[in-house]
């Protein structure tokens, strides 16, 4: 058989596989393409959701998503959206991430006017199924144990070192880095305040 | 393994009982290991690779013929990581209140060498249709094996059985969900790494136990590829 003679010769083996490694990158990139629009859209549907979910009813009532800020912080633009109501900066909402046990955790942070959390949420994280990801609100309650904290009203740190905060049992660098990550992200608006509740852009 | 074709029936049952990836392969320990702290895991885990185990079977058997020996393991994987790749991307995009379930496994799905070892020691030498047979009941024994690893961790580990399980696949299965043992404070070592050892080295023992009953030599294991995870 002509394919069997073939296959042994040293140039087959280096075209096959550059053929093989070829398709595969063409079908990656063509599904990306695909699905890149349909994923993007995933992504602002469970924003718009999260958002509805760390601003309590009644904080804001302007569409959040129509007004945003955008300011630079470490080498990004942080996208902060703003709540109003009857006109007055009452809200800000903004995405902030830390470091977890297995790389980034993305977070959405609301925070009333004067810098205090009113909901937490998880949007993004690789952490371990069953012990790191309890900071999810669907496995856990933990998440709220941030609500109603202010950088001036707690010990922002996990038990195990000096603070407030429970880790989890098998996983503590996961709830150190989103308490970390929530400290940041108080810190970052602290730092911001003015710029944020600024007259509407 | 021969080449001549093998009967559906025993098909399943070396996937199922003889050859079960877990319990008697011993591969797929990764996995195995870090994703059974609770049956819906296991579960879960188990369906994810059952799928990508199949259509890589399929595709791995289909183009056999074209692949040299020499480059055949780079091939395999370059082909199970974009598989592994495509399936992410594509429940990401148009499944996506499954994927913020899955989405966690399907990642883990690439390290498993189950999938690797499958594609060696069968796909590459049998037809398409034996070879999907032979992926559906590797995973479906692996999904067992895992669910069944998964369960006792969780029954002594926090005293429950199949708990979240509605998240996984429905609110329809809530009924599964079971607190088995109330105000059970729990043995935390079962969660952790350490209970995974435990419980694998109980349930081999079982097995060895049950094949000697049956007055059945434990069946010798098939040469898989390599892997050190």
């Amino acid at each position: 058989m002509e394919l069997a003679i073939l296959r042994d010769k040293i140039g087959y083996h280096g075209i096959s596989l550059a053929l093989a490694t070829v398709l595969t990158g063409a079908a990656l990139m063509t599904a990306n393409r695909l699905t890149l629009p349909a994923i993007a859209q995933a992504a602002q549907d469970d924003l718009k959701a999260s958002l509805v979910q760390v601003l309590p009813e009644g904080m804001a009532d302007n569409n959040l998503l129509a007004d945003t800020v955008s300011i630079p912080a470490a080498g990004k633009e942080v996208t902060v959206y703003r709540g109003r109501k009857n006109g007055a900066f009452s809200a800000a909402v903004f995405q902030y991430s830390g470091r977890g046990y297995a790389g980034e955790i993305v977070l959405l942070v609301g925070l009333n006017a004067d810098g205090v959390v009113q909901g937490v949420r998880v949007l993004k994280h690789a952490e371990t199924p069953g012990l790191g990801d309890k900071i999810e609100v669907a496995k856990a309650d933990w998440i709220h144990s941030f609500e109603g904290k202010a950088l001036d009203n707690a010990r922002w740190g996990v038990k195990k070192d000096g603070g407030e905060f429970d880790q989890f049992a098998g996983a503590t660098i996961t709830p150190r880095g989103v308490v970390k990550a929530v400290k940041g992200a108080l810190e970052f608006y602290s730092a911001h305040r003015a710029e944020i509740a600024g007259e509407k852009s | 393994m021969s080449c001549e074709s093998v009967s559906t029936g025993k098909l399943f049952r070396d996937g199922l009982w003889d050859q079960n990836v877990v319990f008697a392969q011993l591969l797929a320990m990764c996995p195995t290991m870090a994703v059974t702290t609770s049956g819906t895991n296991g579960l879960g885990m188990g369906l994810a690779t059952t799928a990508v185990l199949v259509v890589s079977n399929i595709l791995i058997s289909a183009i056999r013929n074209f692949v040299s020996d020499q480059v055949r393991i780079p091939i395999f994987v370059v082909v199970i990581a974009t598989l592994v790749t495509l399936v992410d991307m594509s429940l990401n995009a148009w499944v996506h209140g499954l994927h913020k379930v899955l989405g966690l496994f399907i990642a883990l799905i690439v390290v498993n060498c189950a999938i690797l070892g499958r594609a060696e020691a069968f796909a590459f030498k049998n037809g398409v249709w034996a070879s999907a047979i032979d992926g559906l009941a590797m995973g479906l024994g692996f999904t067992v094996a895992l669910t069944v690893v998964g369960l006792v961790r969780e029954l002594i580990g926090a005293g429950t059985l199949f708990a979240q399980a509605s998240l996984l696949l429905g609110p329809a299965f809530s009924f599964l969900e079971m607190k088995v043992i109330p105000n059970y404070s729990g043995v935390l070592m079962m969660i952790l790494p350490p209970g995974g050892f435990l419980v694998l080295g109980g349930l081999l023992a079982v097995k060895r136990l049950l094949d000697q009953r049956l007055n059945k030599p434990a069946s010798a294991v098939e040469p898989a590829a390599h892997c050190s995870v």
